[in-house]
This record gives C-alpha cells, structure tokens and sequence, in this order.
C-alpha cells in the first residue's frame, strides 16, 4: 500500500512537473516567434531591393545591380541560417558553388564557369557568374520573399495573447478615459465590449479563450514557422550531394598527392640508404672470398665491416618502418601507441584515453601520425614542458585532445605542419580545431568519425 | 642451461637454435606462436625463454603477453625478450613487477654471440639486460631531470651501462677502467640520484632502471 501511495504521488508530482515544463516552453515558443517576426521584418527592405535589381538586370540590362542585391539576399540568408540554428537547434546546410576560376588556356584565351573567351573577365563578370547561375542563392531569394509570412505565422500565437489580454482591459481603459459610452465604439466592438465599454460574460469567456489558445498553440505554430523557414533554405539533396563530390575529389586529390609523396620518400630512403649498404655489404663478402686464404685477417677484418653494415642497414630500416606505420600500432592500437609517443617525448606528457575497441588502421594511423607532429610542435615552437593528451571515442567519432602549457600563438594558416594535419584528416573527414592565445595554453581538438571495431586484441591474448 | 625459445621465422629460429646450442646452452623446446610458448614455459619452467615478441596467431605483441602472463604464473621466470624495435612502454611493463630477471633487447643484438649469450646468462641468473637503445630513448625522454643533468660524461657512461644490466666488472671491462673507479662513480651517482647504495649487482640495476622510469 505504501509503495502505491508513493508511485501515486510519483505521478502527481511528475504530472506537475510535465505541466511545469509545458508552460516554459509555450513563454519560450512565444520570445522565439516574436524574434523570428523581428527578423522577418528585416526582410522587408531587401525583398524590395533584390526584386526591383533582378528585374531592371533582365528587362533593362542593367547587370551591375543584380550582384549587390543578391549578395544581400545571401547576406540575410546566412544571418536567418545562423538564428535556425542557435535558437530552433536545426542546423541548415549551405551549399554555393565555390567562386567561378578562371583558368588561362593554353591558346591564351580564358576559360571561366562554361564560357571560354579571348579577354580576361573583370571582376563584376565573374561576380554576374556567380551570383546569377548559383541555384543556391535563388533559393534564398525564394525564402526571402515568404520569410514576412513565416514571421508573421510565428507572431500569430503572441498577437492572439495581446488581444485576449488588452480585450480585459479595455473596461478599465473606458473608465480611465471617463467617458463611458462616448468612446470609440469601433474599436469596443473589436474587443467584443458593449458600447459602454464593459464585457459581457462570453467576451470574457471569448478574451480568456483567446489568452489561452494562444499560449496553447505557441509552441506548434513556431516550430512549424521555423521548419518552414528551414525547409525554403535547405539545399535540395542534390545539392548536397554535389557539395559532397566536390569534398571528396578534393580530399582524394590530396590523399592520392600525399601517397604519391610518401611513396616517393620511402623509394629514396630505400635506394639510398639500405639498398646502398647492402651493394657494399656484397662487395665485402666478395673480396673475403678471395682474401680467406691469402689474408686471413684481412678478411675478417673485412666481415666485422660487413657485420657493422648490416647493423646500420636494420637500423635504417627500422627508421623507415616506424615512419610507414610504427610497430607498436600494428601490436597494440591507438591508446598504448599514443602512451609510447608519451614516453619518449622529451616533455612531461600525461595520457588519458577511453577506447574501447579499435578503430580502422588508416585512421588510427592518421590519428598517431597527427599526435606526433603535434608533441613535437609542442617541444620545438611552443616550448612547452607539459602536454596533456585525452583520447576518447564518443557515439560515433574519435575524439583527441592536446593541450600543453607553452607560449601559444599557434597559427594553422601560417604553420604548414598544422595545415598537413588537418589535410591528412580531411582525408576521413575528420577536422581539426585550434585554440592557441598568444601566452598561451595551445589546445588542439582532432575529430574523427569513426566506428571501433571488436575489443583491443592484448588483453584477450593476455588471458588465453 | 634449459632454454625455452619462441620464433616464428624458421631460418632465424634455426639460427638461434644453433647459436645458443654451439655456447653450451640446451633447447628444452623451441615453439612458433603464442599459445604453444605460454603452455612450454608453465609445464618445461626453463632456466630462461628467448621470446619474440611479434608471434602468431595474431602478429602482434602475443609473445611479449604471453612471458607476461608465464611470469604471472611462475613469479620471477627468467625472460629474455627480443624484438625488432625496442619501446619504452614494453621495457616499463616487463620492468614493471621490479624482480627482475627479465631482458629487453634488438634482434640485432644476436649477431654478437658473446654479449647475447652473456645477455641470457644474466637474465638467467635474476639480472637484466635492456638494450642500449631503450636506455638511450630512456635518458632522452628524462633529458630535463635535474639530478641527471647533474652527473659528469663519465659518470653518465657508467649509468648507461649499469643500466643495460652488467656488473661492475663488466662496466670496467667496458670502459678499460679499474673496478674501484666503478664502485666509485657508482657510489657518486647513487649520491646525486638519492637513491640508497646497494652491494647487489642486480638490486643497484633495478634501482637505476626504477628512477628513470620513475621521472
């Protein structure tokens, strides 16, 4: 019995809460709306602009005034995106083209968007391009002509609040004007008030009803404004699809280019280094054949060198190795690898890592490659004494954290071996975030989307 | 000496059979993969295992788990782990019980006969050997530890030797000094380091091993 009284008051107490909740986010839907209606205000002026300039550019020929006025039009597109985003939570994608290149051929004419010509395009032509062919920014301009009707659909929950909460009050504004019956009776009748100015008990019933739907309905009409609103500034899915191609031919141009170059390296490496030792080790061994029995020590003198060389050969070799892809990845995973990097670094470097499974090896290898570079940034730019690595797998991503306590200042446009990481990671679209102060500390955020595969293999063999 | 050994490569398996066989050492067994090496060492207990590191089934630290989890088993088994790159985080966990008797060096290391077999014997006998590369990452990674910087180039050289794990005699032997010169730059080491003398070989080696892996 008692332990049904209490789920009985459980439920009490949560409906009460529920009530609670509802009531917070109807005044929130409410301030929503009426910003949204604020914003949409806004767009009266530019509407105005972008469609007298679009129509004066095709029938007049007029074509300097349509890229000002689409700009602008893109402009409020991409402060109503932002405000999607931070007040509705949705997150509304962008896809323009990237600005028109012109590209000088061969024959020395130009070639820019479709069109090849003799003459270099000025700078408003290529603006005309890009502004006028982009089906991105004809659909904002599409959203910019409905957005006063979206604000004033998000404003209908709060104007019906002002009605019913002003209709209460205009028997006090009747006896505060002191002229009951001479007022303006139009205006009594909007507010449903007999001509003397007082409410009969259906106004009230009406006014209250009025006060209250409009609080009821706030959170559905705004939200509904707001996907609306989102919808018109969506891309299409191919749109985004075509984002999405131009990403990944660029990021594949980059990883292929980087591929090539590291090839490249290793050949080299090879070539000079341990291909060379092992030439000379075979002339060594050569010359101790005939020297066996005519110059004993000669010939071992010999075979100590060749012994030396082959020393070197394996050294070289494990350089090499470590720089393709490090042994203790390939034994034991991102964690520990990155826990080797740790060890060895110079600095005082504190690990913390939350990795359940492991990730793809390309990944890992990037991800390893990535901290490397970014402890040696530490000791050599920042000179920093400690460094603190968090890595962690969250839902869907590897995330790694390094900070460190040198003297900040980092720049990702200036410093190359920044811009090489992020490219690297591009690669798994993955990004790099930078935080650097001048004075520091430097905190360098690497996120990966990435699943994790069955659990680290040592510890299973540990047991077995 | 019985010798449990565990290489999956033939021709280097062979050759170390024939290494360690010509130097009076006896193979009790010689296995390929982890699991095999793991159920030798709990059921032959051998004097000392030669252990690769990187074994089947799954090529990656399996041999180096598998002396691991032997030595959970048969407390202070002697351990001699080869590898073809050393890490300071493997050295940390074979180091990590602190009674020794393990050993930690490059597969390189075998084309010197006398001082890979001198390095079996003294893991054998409860020492350690620990490459010189693991103590050179070791040292670079405590380049700003102040009672390091502390000691003169001499003193330093006899740090990385006795940090391989050899005996004072060997350090002199080394560095074509005198054994009481040893005794003494180890006494003044031990001074700056403020870490408490010791008359064992073995004990002073751990110590050493324990303060660099420590800072």
């Amino acid at each position: 019995m008692r332990g049904q009284g209490r789920i009985r008051r459980g439920t009490h107490d949560h409906e009460r809460l529920a009530r609670r909740v509802r009531r917070s986010e109807q005044w929130k839907a409410l301030g929503l709306g009426l910003r949204m209606f604020r914003r949409s205000l806004d767009t009266v002026m530019p509407l105005a602009v972008a469609l007298t300039a679009t129509a004066l550019t095709f029938c007049l020929g007029l074509v300097f005034l349509a890229p000002p006025a689409l700009r602008l039009t893109q402009c409020m597109a991409r402060r109503e995106r932002r405000a999607l985003a931070e007040e509705f939570g949705i997150e509304v994608a962008e896809a323009y083209q990237p600005e028109p290149t012109v590209e000088a051929l061969p024959d020395g004419r130009y070639r820019f968007g479709r069109r090849v010509r003799r003459t270099m395009p000025g700078q408003w032509e290529l603006d005309f391009q890009r502004f006028t062919t982009d089906p991105a920014i004809w659909r904002d301009l599409r959203w910019l002509s409905s957005a006063l009707v979206l604000g004033a659909m998000a404003a209908v929950p709060a104007a019906l609040i002002g009605y019913g909460l002003i209709g209460q009050l205009v028997p006090l504004i009747a006896w505060w004007a002191h002229h009951p019956g001479q007022g303006d009776s139009t205006v009594y009748t909007w507010f449903l008030a007999r001509p003397d100015g007082q409410l009969a008990w259906p106004a009230h019933v009406l006014l209250g009803a009025a006060f209250f739907g409009g609080l009821g309905v706030a959170p559905a009409f705004v939200q509904t404004a707001g996907h609306w609103s989102a919808k018109l500034l969506s891309p299409p899915e191919n749109a985004r699809l075509q984002q999405r191609v131009r990403r990944l031919t660029e990021t594949r141009a980059d990883a292929l280019d980087a591929q090539a170059a590291e090839l490249r390296r290793i050949e080299r490496d090879l070539h000079d280094g341990v291909q060379a030792r092992l030439v000379a080790m075979g002339l060594n061994l050569g010359a101790v054949e005939q020297l066996l029995e005519r110059d004993p020590a000669a010939a071992k003198a010999l075979l100590a060198q060749s012994r030396e060389a082959s020393a070197s050969a394996l050294r070289e070799l494990r350089g090499l190795v470590r720089g393709i892809h490090p042994p203790v990845l390939a034994e034991r995973g991102l964690a520990d690898a990155i826990k080797a990097l740790a060890l060895d670094s110079p600095l005082a470097v504190e690990v913390a890592e939350d990795l359940p499974g492991r990730a793809e090896p390309p990944v890992e290898s990037a991800v390893y490659f990535a901290v490397s570079e970014l402890l040696t940034n530490a000791a050599r730019h920042a000179a920093a004494e400690r460094v603190w690595i968090d890595v962690h797998h969250t839902g869907d991503a590897l995330r790694v954290q390094v900070t460190d306590d040198g003297r900040g200042g980092a720049d990702a446009s200036r410093g190359s071996g920044l811009r090489g990481i992020e490219r690297r990671l591009a690669t798994f679209d993955g990004v790099l975030a930078l935080s650097s102060p001048n004075g520091g500390p430097t905190i360098v955020t690497l996120e990966l989307p990435c699943a994790l595969s069955s659990p680290r293999t040592s510890t299973s063999s540990g047991k077995g | 000496m019985r010798i449990v050994l565990a290489e999956d490569l033939y021709l280097l398996r062979e050759g170390l059979i024939r290494l360690l066989e010509a130097h009076g050492f006896e193979i009790a067994a010689a296995v390929e993969s982890g699991p095999e090496l793991q159920r030798a060492l709990v059921e032959l207990r051998p004097d000392v295992a030669v252990v690769d590191v990187r074994l089947p089934p799954t090529f990656t630290d399996e041999g180096l788990q598998a002396a691991l989890a032997a030595r959970r088993e048969v407390p202070g088994l002697p351990v001699l782990v080869l590898s073809q790159h050393v890490e300071q985080l493997y050295a940390r966990e074979l180091l990590a019980d602190g009674s020794g008797g393990v050993g930690y060096l490059l597969k390189d290391r075998v084309f010197n006969a006398e001082q890979f077999t001198d390095a079996v014997r003294r893991v054998a006998a409860g020492g350690t050997a620990m490459d010189p590369d693991v103590i050179a990452k070791l040292l670079r990674s405590n380049a700003r530890d102040q009672p390091l910087a502390a000691l003169t180039p001499r003193e330093r050289e006899v740090l990385e030797l006795m940090a391989e794990g050899r005996s004072n005699t060997a350090v002199a032997q080394r560095l074509f000094i005198s054994e009481g010169a040893v005794s003494k730059h180890t006494t003044s080491i031990f001074a700056k380091l403020g870490l408490a003398a010791s008359d064992d070989d073995n004990r002073r080696v751990l110590a050493v091993l324990a303060y660099l892996n420590g800072s």
